[in-house]
């Protein structure tokens, strides 16, 4: 078998009746940027979390890397390698910039909490170097200068660079986007395009990510999966799939409409 | 930098000594009841401190700490009572023997204390912790309600409805204070660990959270169980200020108590939490004239006990009305809130001779 960093077979996802995936089957090789687009409610989202264990697919299986992790519990997941945006900003709105990121450093502190408590070295030293890890990190992603900020006080589009610093301090391999240019006008999401794209070669890593905004998916993405209505419409990369009549009919015939008008 | 640290670390120094130097003073010049009442706020102070870890910073709504108090009030009531009034104590059903000729010193029984009613919380938390919210609540207070009603039915370890009495009686402000700025300091710490984001990242936003891979169920497990091991030595420190315990003492009125001072003291705030233990346990003193009975202006008022209840209750439908933060809200008293005032009001000085 061919190693993909993902590779879900036949997932199947149903609510009661309603079956929001059908036999979804994608590949991400490593490295790549693939995007997961379609209409609202077509299960975009829903994907992402069976993919990240929010959700146990009713059938089908789930690999990371050959490694089956089908209805593993979130934070496995996270600790195996997969860390994710959301489509709502869900940041710790309690918490700093630099706190935000913290936590996802927390799964892999090699100290327990009665050190932390007595304050002995191991936790000391273990803290600083995760201190130093993410401060270098959100200088990284330009998040250095705010880091004392609360989060929730940041701009939106700041808000959704610190929701992807946050998921990359966890040190995935595989980067899930929720619609990260959601809300952003062409020029910021033209900048998140440039974002996701150095962060890719920068961290070395994959990402899989749904998005809206054709323009930020044909421009990055090398491969791409159309959903409709859970069902599987078209995959390929940005030319075919530009060119496929089912899509151009189910989406982006729509668009072009709009857009004339 | 450098020398704000060295200045907060003097002032907590000096801070610490002067209590220390408050309650030498108390001790020697105020009378028994002054001291039991600065006692029982200092137990007061652990309850809140522990429910405001659970409910204030992990975030889970759990109304079963007096069931955990209870079981660390037995605890250590059984360990330190010697043979002989255990003997003349348990009447009506003999003492399990194993119990029997156990006569434990203050401190390891207090710990014991801690402990159990750790091991009952985490016995406890496993089932219920898969709740949220108000189902949590509804969980955690039936448990307490078990917990309660197990205690008065194991007759030969508990003495059942009859109660223990002539526990060692501890007058010295010393343990319960001592005990309270123990729990609050190694809370402090944990709070602002890695473990204490954790807790707050998982009230935050626990979806959130779980996608950091922080394990929510562990988390609010550990946080659970050392609430109730706080519990615990809040109830163990209860018994040997008032000698006996009977497990009508530990109803669901008494965490009504523990929350009225997290809830006052602002929720995720320890000093809040402290602060506000103090307050009401002497409110609670002072405004016992309440239920006796008064005449204003030859107008005679009956005196109705647990009307201080109702001036409490009122106190924090107010507070969740119109101040819902409490008293510290999630802020902490910390010295670069002083130090920034105190150096606002010297610049504001300096402006004003200009």
């Amino acid at each position: 078998m061919n190693t993909c960093t993902l590779r879900t077979d036949h997932i199947t996802m149903e609510f009661g009746g309603l079956r929001a995936v059908s036999e979804l089957s994608l590949e991400v090789a490593p490295g790549t940027i693939v995007g997961l687009i379609g209409p609202n409610g077509a299960g975009k989202t829903t994907v992402f979390n069976m993919i990240t264990g929010v959700y146990k697919p009713t059938s089908g299986r789930i690999y990371f890397q050959d490694r089956d992790i089908t209805g593993m519990k979130s934070d496995k997941i996270t600790a195996l390698g997969i860390a994710r945006t959301f489509q709502n900003i869900r940041l710790f709105q309690s918490m700093s910039v630099l706190e935000n990121v913290m936590i996802s450093k927390h799964v892999r502190l090699q100290a327990n909490l009665l050190e932390a408590v007595l304050g002995l070295p191991r936790y000391t030293r273990a803290n600083h170097a995760n201190y130093d890890e993410c401060m270098d990190l959100l200088k990284k992603v330009q998040l250095d200068d705010v880091c004392h900020e609360a989060a929730t006080s940041l701009p939106y589009g700041k808000q959704r660079r610190l929701e992807i610093a946050r998921a990359l301090a966890t040190n995935p391999s595989l980067l899930l986007l929720d619609e990260p240019a959601a809300g952003m006008n062409p020029a910021e999401s033209l900048e998140l395009m440039d974002f996701v794209a150095r962060i890719r070669s920068e961290f070395n890593i994959t990402v899989l990510m749904i998005e809206h905004h054709m323009e930020v998916v044909m421009g990055i993405c090398e491969k791409i999966y159309v959903l409709d209505y859970g069902e599987t419409l078209a995959k390929g990369n940005p030319a075919e799939i530009q060119n496929d009549p089912k899509v151009i009919e189910a989406y982006l015939g729509a668009v072009d409409i709009d857009a004339e008008n | 930098m450098e020398k704000n640290k060295r200045t907060k670390n003097i002032l907590t120094i000096l801070t610490l000594i002067v209590v220390c130097g408050l309650l030498y003073w108390s001790e020697n010049n105020l009378n028994n009841f002054y001291i039991r009442v600065l006692n029982l706020a200092a137990i007061f102070a652990i309850l809140g401190l522990s429910m405001n870890l659970v409910l204030g910073f992990t975030g889970m709504f759990s109304l079963g700490h007096s069931g955990f108090m209870c079981v660390g009030a037995y605890t250590a009531a059984i360990l330190t009572m010697s043979p002989a009034s255990k003997e003349l104590i348990y009447y009506m059903v003999p003492i399990n023997p194993a119990l029997a000729q156990i006569e434990w010193p203050i401190f390891p029984a207090i710990v014991a204390a801690g402990l159990m009613a750790a091991l009952f919380g985490l016995l406890v938390g496993i089932p219920a912790l898969r709740l949220r919210d108000d189902y949590l609540a509804i969980a955690t207070l039936g448990f307490a309600e078990i917990i309660r009603i197990v205690v008065t039915n194991t007759t030969s370890i508990t003495n059942g409805s009859l109660g223990l009495k002539n526990i060692p009686s501890i007058n010295s402000i010393w343990l319960y204070w001592g005990a309270a700025i123990l729990t609050l300091i190694i809370l402090k710490r944990m709070i602002n660990s890695s473990w204490g984001f954790a807790f707050r990242a998982i009230r935050d936003n626990e979806i959130a959270a779980e996608a950091m891979g922080v394990s929510i169920f562990k988390h609010k497990l550990i946080s659970f169980t050392i609430g109730a091991f706080f519990a615990g030595i809040a109830g163990a420190l209860m018994g040997f200020l008032i000698t006996s315990v009977d497990p009508t003492m530990f109803r669901f009125l008494f965490t009504f108590q523990i929350l009225l001072i997290v809830v006052l003291g602002g929720m995720g705030s320890l000093t809040g939490s402290v602060i506000s233990a103090i307050v009401i346990t002497i409110m609670m003193e002072v405004l016992r004239f309440v239920e006796q009975p008064i005449s204003i202006l030859g107008l005679n008022i009956p005196g109705l006990s647990g009307m201080r209840m109702v001036i409490f209750s009122v106190l924090l439908l107010m507070v969740i009305l119109f101040y819902r933060q409490g008293l510290m809200g999630t802020k902490e008293f910390n010295w670069d809130w002083v130090l920034r005032k105190f150096n606002r009001i010297k610049a504001g000085r300096r402006g004003e001779t200009a």
